[in-house]
């Protein structure tokens, strides 16, 4: 159990011609919650979708528990402990509540299911109450709930949660990142959070990388960060 | 006149749930990879040549009980029949999977002329007919010297297709497979992050659309008695007539479309003229599409990439 339960070394990645990725390293410890922020742009969410094989990583590496995942497809990857709530939410619209975290629970064993899905409904107690509605017609704040609960049903070691505030009210905003807080701190839940809210995603997690056009240019910890007047200067201030 | 049209009624039907089930397999491929799989009406055909080699396999080893050669016959063609559109998609679309549009659509054209051909080949191109194995039926009444009756056939061909549609609707919506095909029509790249094999999943798509056509190419060979390479033709083109009118990537679009197309084609032929029954399905197709792209049932807001 010792070292990094995800590292990425000198990590490219493309989208067609464009290079969204230029060397990327990082590690998330075991039990770490780690942030990434950025601007627009910077390759944010390219990195999570890296990291779960889509695209794949053109250089460099990605270990995930000591393992070399970099080649695997996406669903191999999927099925190793490691889940994410990507950029956009995309929940299954046409599909209800139920099956959406269905769907979340479709790698781990079913007997599983029912103490995870409470688990769930503790943390977004909403989720209950929709349980039958259709994930198209939630409010914006409630699909990202469901997204997040959806990545959690396969009870990950490692959750990958892009933008999670994106769009949403302040107060479901607090509501999301105080579950993610309890999450980690109840059992153990390993997090990268990919974040524009800059504030708010350092003050949550233990330490922080910045990326600018598909490079990491700083690192710390989340207090560390905060305290830069550079990074205060371009993420902070005139922001949240 | 009452009787004559609830034979033709009765007739429409029949012909709707053969097209309903070969309609099925088209959207169902739309909805999940976005092409239109033009050798899907061969596969039907492959299926109703497989049901025939079987039966006449099957008589001339003895097996003269004709309710254990029919379900003997339906396993038989429906699995093979599988194993053909699995091998489709694993040979003519999968390669071609993130090229341009056109292409596995230009492949499937190619496709479909294969098939055609290699039956040609190799069971030659006359008529291939069948003693019927369940003559006789049911008569319902007698008016004016005309007799309503349906036959044992057409009988079997509802109840085996209702029951085909309901295992297949309990597939789609209620088991890990069917909310994995749903998933990968929805969002594919979601679904893979879900841990979804797409691969896979649209590999058992192709499996069970060729399944559902081989019982309609079953049914068609029990209901007219005769078949040749060429009946995949025309049978898929009504069906994928019917797909569109359903509402393309609506499963239960599909079916309504099926057998409004069987209804307006047999009506069509006892009223007006048979040499023109073609004409009046192909004129919906042409009207559903200008008037109504969406179909029936279909969503407003279908856009594949």
């Amino acid at each position: 159990m010792s070292g990094p339960l995800l590292k990425l070394s000198g990590v490219t990645a493309f989208y067609g011609a464009i290079q969204a990725l230029k060397g990327v390293d990082l590690e998330v410890a075991p039990g770490e919650i780690v942030t990434l922020i950025g601007a627009n742009g910077a390759g944010k969410s390219t990195l999570m979708m890296t990291i779960c094989g889509s695209p794949h990583a053109r250089h460099g590496q990605i270990l995930y528990d000591g393992r070399d995942i970099t080649a695997l497809p996406t669903h191999e990857i999927m099925h190793m402990g490691l889940a994410q709530s990507p950029e956009g939410r995309r929940i299954f619209g046409r599909m209800t509540v139920h099956e959406n975290l269905l769907m979340g629970a479709q790698v781990v064993a079913m007997r599983n299911y029912a103490a995870t899905r409470d688990m769930v409904f503790t943390l977004f107690p909403r989720l209950k109450e929709r349980l039958t509605q259709r994930g198209g017609t939630l409010s914006g704040g409630e699909q990202q709930m469901l997204a997040i609960g959806r990545a959690l049903m396969s009870q990950p070691r490692l959750l990958l949660l892009d933008e999670p505030s994106l769009g949403l009210a302040p107060l479901v905003v607090r509501q999301i990142f105080g579950a993610i807080r309890q999450l980690n701190r109840d059992t153990g839940l390993t997090v990268l959070l990919v974040e524009q809210n800059a504030f708010q995603a350092l003050r949550l997690a233990h330490r922080g990388y910045v990326l600018v056009n598909g490079a990491v240019t700083m690192a710390g910890s989340g207090a560390e960060l905060l305290a830069r007047p550079e990074i205060r200067a371009a993420y902070l201030e005139g922001g949240h | 006149m009452v009787a004559y049209a609830l034979q033709q009624l009765i007739n429409g039907v029949t012909l709707g749930m053969i097209y309903g089930l070969i309609a099925v397999g088209y959207t169902m491929v739309y909805g999940i990879i976005g092409m239109i799989n033009f050798a899907h009406g061969d596969v039907f055909m492959i299926g109703a040549f497989l049901s025939l080699i079987s039966l006449t396999l099957l008589g001339a080893f003895g097996l003269t009980f004709v309710p254990l050669a029919l379900a003997l016959t339906l396993v038989l063609a429906v699995a093979l029949a599988a194993l053909y559109g699995w091998t489709l998609e694993r040979v003519a679309y999968r390669p071609l999977r993130g090229s341009f549009r056109l292409a596995p659509l230009i492949s499937a054209i190619g496709m479909s002329i294969v098939l055609q051909q290699y039956i040609q080949i190799a069971q030659g191109a006359k008529n291939k007919p069948i003693l019927p194995p369940l003559p006789g039926g049911l008569r319902l009444m007698e008016s004016d010297g005309l007799v309503v009756q349906v036959t044992w056939t057409r009988l079997l061909i509802v109840v085996v297709t209702l029951a085909v549609l309901g295992a297949f609707t309990w597939l789609v919506s209620a088991t890990p497979l069917g909310r994995a095909m749903r998933a990968c029509e929805q969002d594919t790249k979601m679904a893979a992050l879900l841990g979804i094999n797409v691969d896979r999943t649209i590999s058992f798509t192709f499996v069970i659309g060729a399944a559902l056509a081989a019982v309609a190419g079953f049914m068609f060979l029990l209901n007219y008695g005769v078949i040749d390479f060429f009946i995949g033709f025309v049978a898929g083109v009504k069906a994928f007539t019917a797909a569109v009118l359903g509402g393309i990537g609506s499963l239960p679009g599909a079916v309504l479309g099926g057998l409004l197309i069987g209804l307006i084609e047999t009506f069509w032929s006892a009223y007006f003229s048979v040499e023109y029954k073609d004409v009046a399905a192909f004129s919906i197709l042409i009207l559903v599409l200008i008037f109504m792209p969406t179909g029936l049932l279909g969503r407003k807001d279908v856009e594949k990439v």
